[in-house]
This record gives C-alpha cells, sequence and structure tokens, in this order.
C-alpha cells in the first residue's frame, strides 16, 4: 500500500531541512499548515511568494516552506520586506511573526506598515511569551501571569493586536487560534486576497514555557484553553453581559478597501512625470 | 536627464552623491532624514519617481537599512544616506548585510559626536565605527572622498565595488565635502564605468547561493527570478541554510574574510604627493588632505619638503603600501576631525622608530592648512 502524501508536502522543503526546532505541543507548525493552505488555494507560484520573519520560534517557519525566504533580524521582518515589495511589487510578501517580534522590537515598524497600508500579509503567531530564549514575558503577556523574567506576575498591561493594527490603519485585521484550524485557514486566504496591509493574529500555545510557568497543563490541555476561553465574534450578540468575562474574541475585525501602498507610489510616479513634462 | 552628463556645473558634495547614484542605476532608495546628509535624501525623492524607481522615508535608520536589504535581494540596486546617530543605528542591518553578502551602498556623512554631538559640522569621528561599528568579525569597504567630483565618482565606485564584492559599501563624506560647493565637469556618460548587478547562468537546481568561487564571489540571484534561497543571519552552509558544523562555519568566515583580503589591489585607492623623496609625511584623508595639499604649497615657499599620503579606500586599510612608502620616514604628522583614530593604523604598519604625531581638532571646524604648517614645523 502506497501511502498518499499530503499536498502540503510540495510546499515544504522536507526532504532537506526537517526535523524542525519546535517543541511538542507547541502552535507554530499548525500555522505554517494554515499558510500552505491558502497559499494553495490562492494559486500561487512558489517563485512569486516571498515570507520574510524576524527572530525567535515563529520566525524560523522560512527555514520550512520553499519559497523565497528571509529571516532578518529581530522585529525586523516587515521592514525587509517592505523593501522587497517595492522594489519588486509583482512578488506576494507576506511576513510571520511571534508576539515579541512583532509588537516589542518590532513594534514601531508594525503601526508603521499598517499606516502605509504597504501590501504584505503579517502572520502574527501569539503565543504571549518569548519561547526561543525560555519564556520571557512579552507585550503580550497577560497581567498576572508568570514567566521566567515575571516571577513575581506580570505587572504590565497587554497590547491588543488587533485594536492596535486596526488604529494604525491596516486594511484587514483577523484573530483565531491554532486549536480553530479552518477557521485560521480562511482567515490567512482573505488576509492573502486582501490589498494592502492584512494582519491574522493566531493564538497558540507554548506549553514548554508560558504552559509551564503558569501550570496550564500540557499541549491538549492548552489546546482545550484556546477552545473555552475564546468566541467567535457572531457569538458576541447572543450573548448575556457577564458571559463574555474574561473570553477572548476571534473573528474578522476589519475588512475595509483602501488604496495601498504600491499603488499610491504608482500613482505619486505618474503625478512626478507630468508635472515635469509640463515644465518642458 | 537628471545626470548633467558632460557638463559642467556647480554642484553641493550631497548632490554630488545623489547624482552619483543615479549614474550608478540605484533602484531603490530609503533613509531617515538626519542633518547634514539629508539633501542626498530630498534629491532622490525628487529624481527616483521620474525615473520610475522606488524611494521611501522609513521611521528610522533600521528600518532604512533593513528595507535596503530586502531590496536588493528582490533585484534593485540600493542605497541609504545618513551621519552619525543613525549610522549607529545601521550596524545592526550593517552586518546583517556582510553576513548574508547583500550589496548595498550606505552613505555617511560624518558630523561630530559622539551622541547627538555636533549635528551640523564636521568631524572624521566614525572611521573606526565604520570599521568595527558592527559585532562580530566582517569585511568592510569604505571610501572617503575629498571633493565634490569625487562625491560623484566614488558613490558610482562604491555601487561597482558592493556589486563586485556582494558586500555593503560605506561612503564616508565628512560635514565639509557634503555640503561643499565646487565647479563639476562631469564625465560623458559612456567614460564611467556602471558595473551592472550580476546575475547566475547556472539552471535553478545548481544554484548555490554561496558558491565557493576562486573569487570567494559568486553572482546572488534575486528573489521571484526562479532560483528560491534561503537567507538567514545565522552562520549558514553554502545553500544558505543555518548550520553549526565546524567545517561549514569555518569555510564561510574564511570566506567572507578572504574575498576583501585576497583582492587588495582592486581596492586600494591611494593618492601620493612627493612621498618619496620627502623625510616627512602628512597622512591625512577627506577634507583634511585639502588642508594638507595647501599646507604643502605653503611648506614649499619655506623651502621645506613634505610628502603627502592620502588613502581614498579608508579600508581595507593600505597595509603593504604604507609599510612599503612610509616605514622608513623620520616623522608622519596625521591630522584628523578626531582625537585620534586613523592614527592607530598609522603606527600598526611603521616601526616604532617613526615618530607618528597626532594633530587633532575636535571642535567641528576643518583643520587649517595653517594649522598643518605649524605642527610640521614644530616636528622637523
Amino acid at each position: 500500500m502506497s501511502a498518499t502524501i499530503p499536498y502540503e508536502y510540495k510546499y515544504l522543503r522536507s526532504k532537506k531541512r526537517f526535523p524542525h526546532v519546535w517543541c511538542p505541543g507547541c502552535g507554530i507548525g499548525i500555522v505554517m499548515g494554515s499558510i500552505i493552505r491558502a497559499v494553495d488555494t490562492m494559486g500561487w507560484d512558489k517563485d512569486d511568494i516571498v515570507m520574510v520573519s524576524g527572530i525567535g520560534c515563529t520566525s524560523r517557519m522560512p527555514v520550512y516552506v520553499d519559497f523565497n525566504t528571509l529571516h532578518a533580524t529581530h522585529g525586523r521582518g516587515l521592514v525587509f520586506g517592505t523593501g522587497v515589495k517595492m522594489a519588486n511589487p509583482k512578488l506576494n510578501v507576506m511576513a510571520v511573526m511571534g508576539d515579541g517580534d512583532a509588537l516589542a522590537i518590532g513594534g514601531n515598524h508594525i503601526i508603521h506598515a499598517a499606516r502605509r497600508n504597504i501590501d504584505i500579509t503579517a502572520i502574527i503567531v501569539n503565543n504571549n511569551n518569548y519561547g526561543m530564549t525560555g519564556g520571557q514575558f512579552s507585550p503580550t503577556t497577560p497581567p498576572g501571569a508568570r514567566t521566567s523574567t515575571t516571577p513575581y506576575g506580570m505587572i504590565e498591561p497587554a497590547f491588543d493586536v488587533c485594536k492596535l493594527m486596526d488604529g494604525a490603519g491596516a486594511s484587514f485585521v483577523a484573530r483565531g487560534t491554532v486549536y480553530h484550524v479552518t477557521e485560521l485557514d480562511n482567515m490567512i486566504l482573505k488576509a492573502f486576497m486582501k490589498k494592502g496591509f492584512s494582519v491574522v493574529e493566531a493564538l497558540a500555545p507554548c506549553p514548554t514555557n508560558f504552559g509551564r510557568a503558569n501550570r496550564l497543563g500540557g499541549p491538549v490541555e492548552m489546546m482545550q484553553i484556546l477552545k473555552d476561553n475564546t468566541i467567535n465574534i457572531s457569538q458576541l450578540k447572543a450573548m448575556k453581559p457577564g458571559q463574555t468575562d474574561g473570553k477572548i474574541v476571534r473573528g474578522i475585525f476589519v475588512d475595509r478597501d483602501s488604496i495601498s501602498y504600491m499603488e499610491r507610489y504608482e500613482a505619486l510616479c505618474e503625478k512626478a512625470k507630468k508635472a515635469a513634462e509640463a515644465k518642458k | 536627464m537628471i545626470v548633467p552628463w558632460g557638463e559642467t556645473r556647480l554642484v553641493q558634495g550631497n548632490e554630488a552623491v545623489a547624482l552619483g547614484a543615479v549614474a550608478a542605476n540605484i533602484g531603490f532608495f530609503a533613509g531617515y532624514p538626519i542633518t547634514p546628509s539629508t539633501e542626498i535624501a530630498e534629491l532622490l525623492a525628487q529624481y527616483m519617481p521620474l525615473l520610475d524607481k522606488k524611494w521611501i522615508q522609513m521611521e528610522d535608520e533600521i528600518a532604512s537599512i533593513s528595507a535596503l536589504i530586502g531590496g536588493r535581494l528582490a533585484g534593485s540596486k540600493s542605497m541609504t544616506a545618513t551621519s552619525g546617530p543613525g549610522f549607529s543605528l545601521m550596524q545592526e542591518g550593517l552586518g546583517y548585510a556582510c553576513m548574508t553578502e547583500v550589496p548595498i551602498v550606505v552613505v555617511n556623512v560624518m558630523r561630530g559626536g559622539p551622541s547627538t554631538g555636533l549635528p551640523t559640522q564636521a568631524a572624521q569621528g566614525d572611521v573606526m565605527q565604520a570599521r568595527w561599528g558592527a559585532h562580530g568579525d566582517h569585511p568592510v569597504i569604505a571610501l572617503a572622498p575629498c571633493n565634490v567630483k569625487e562625491c560623484f565618482e566614488l558613490t558610482i565606485r562604491a555601487f561597482n565595488l558592493s556589486e563586485t564584492f556582494r558586500t555593503p559599501v560605506i561612503l564616508l563624506p565628512d560635514e565639509i565635502i557634503g555640503h561643499m560647493r565646487e565647479r563639476v565637469v562631469f564625465p560623458l556618460k559612456e567614460d564611467v564605468h556602471v558595473v551592472p548587478m550580476p546575475v547566475p547562468d547556472v539552471p535553478v537546481e545548481w544554484y548555490e547561493h554561496y558558491h565557493e568561487s576562486t573569487s570567494n564571489v559568486s553572482p546572488m540571484a534575486s528573489f521571484g527570478s526562479g532560483y528560491r534561497y534561503h537567507v538567514t543571519g545565522l552562520l549558514h552552509d553554502k545553500h544558505g541554510f543555518p548550520t553549526r558544523k565546524e567545517n561549514e562555519v569555518i569555510a564561510k568566515m574564511e570566506r567572507l574574510k578572504h574575498k576583501i583580503t585576497r583582492r587588495l589591489d582592486e581596492l586600494e585607492d591611494v593618492q601620493m604627493h612627493n612621498v618619496e623623496e620627502s623625510p616627512v609625511i602628512i597622512f591625512a584623508y577627506g577634507s583634511v588632505y585639502r588642508s594638507a595639499l595647501a599646507a604643502q604649497a605653503i611648506l614649499k615657499k619655506k623651502r621645506k619638503t613634505v610628502g603627502i599620503f592620502r588613502p581614498v579606500t579608508l579600508w581595507p586599510f593600505p597595509d603593504r603600501t604604507v609599510k612599503e612608502m612610509l616605514d622608513s620616514k623620520d616623522v608622519i604628522l596625521v591630522p584628523e576631525l578626531n582625537q585620534g583614530q586613523m592614527i592607530h593604523e598609522v603606527e600598526r604598519m611603521t616601526r616604532d622608530s617613526v615618530r607618528v604625531v597626532p594633530l587633532h581638532r575636535i571642535d567641528g571646524y576643518e583643520i587649517t592648512p595653517e594649522e598643518i604648517v605649524d605642527a610640521v614645523m614644530e616636528v622637523i
């Protein structure tokens, strides 16, 4: 009996680059699967895809996918990607980042990428801590949570990534989890289809660090938390006050048509050339 | 026509850098405003949309140099312009570009430091930062123009060298050179050599992003050209994937070094005036070289002969030539707009019997010919 090879494999550097670095129970591989399925649905040629990343667990993803891949410096995936997109607008550029990479060291870059509405899809895997360096707190660590650098509990409030990106001007903003995979596939697909800057936040477990530090159990228990502690935006209206307390809302929060940066730049070139022509 | 080929114009140093970039076929500029380099970004913001080239003002200098690297990987010749504080921020990206062998050009119009320092005034305080600013061992090429025409020529050379050696090249005009205006006779377009972006000609399945060729440099494919590869700042193998194997790590690090040190002849660029016959030498670069030339003329009238040694390429330092030409001299005066940086290189390449004498100026003003004359008179 010959085994059927899943179609996802043709997008992976499966023979050379595996096994991957991620821990058992990590959610990043699930996000990688969602990205690949969305890419397949888009029908993009692998030669025309650029995946950029910064530093961290999520940022190791580019090693495993058979695209043009760029593992940049910490927090800078989006700005490397901005250069790639400007130099060759035909390329489909996506940036994969962890919460620390995207929102702490890369925080300035992501708000400006959203403000510019540069044609890039940002996929932020949010596992509430810095996994690669051993579980320090990040800008999305919930108040009170324990990490290796908050031994007495986190005293800083956390970022709401989706509100931040809405306020900064992104065209598309969604939040999913690695438990709700079909929903996540769909969100990433819609983000790819969107002109301008699109953002998908994927909540993911980090059983090795965040889970152990907060006694949240193993991979299965942490998946259960993602299932129990989140609600879809469509469920919100039907719920009574109090029922939503402590729940994280999943769904598409922003989906607006706005002129993307590359469209604006093209128009600028035309305007400049016309003005120069008129001067003659 | 943006570059006034074959014409004579009154041009500012920074303007000549911008024109040189256009002449070298720049495709992408990303920058952040900073005195005294801003004219370069402003002028390119005017020129580049007219040529359908890409220009962007980023949110900071780290973003700027990062975007440059992305831009060159996607197939556009890329440059940024900055000054001391911004140059410090760019060290992260410079190290990344050295490691990943992405050719970019970084212009640092040097102002007084440290920190915010003297934003509108001249210094040569970044020559060592240019060499060792990024962490880890890494190759560096840096060029220092001394007049407006050289701003144009050396910008083109910076692009050419970056493509030839597949490494970042730093242009180091000081503020005096960046803001000076001079008459420039522009060359004819056909007389200017512009190195095109090398492209691989091997089948896709044979492509190695860091191929170990005899020149230690291999043509770099662009994203989207069908050669899919991985780029990382981690130590990597010849395909670009992370490695910790000793033989691969050593091979990469040695090749990074050798691609510069084994081709010094193509990089070395020095100017010498009366060096052979003079026991006293003025070692000067950038704007200070101009004062050295004037000082030499004044001293000649006083019947004192001094030689001038000027490195145009600061890094790699012209070790062999300095050793050969200066090691038997009596005195070498090293005037610099800093508290003594390149003087250590001169000391390194000359024996103890040679008196190497510093002359510093750190108040933001130029070293005058008279100051050099006085210093020479004191030592001879």
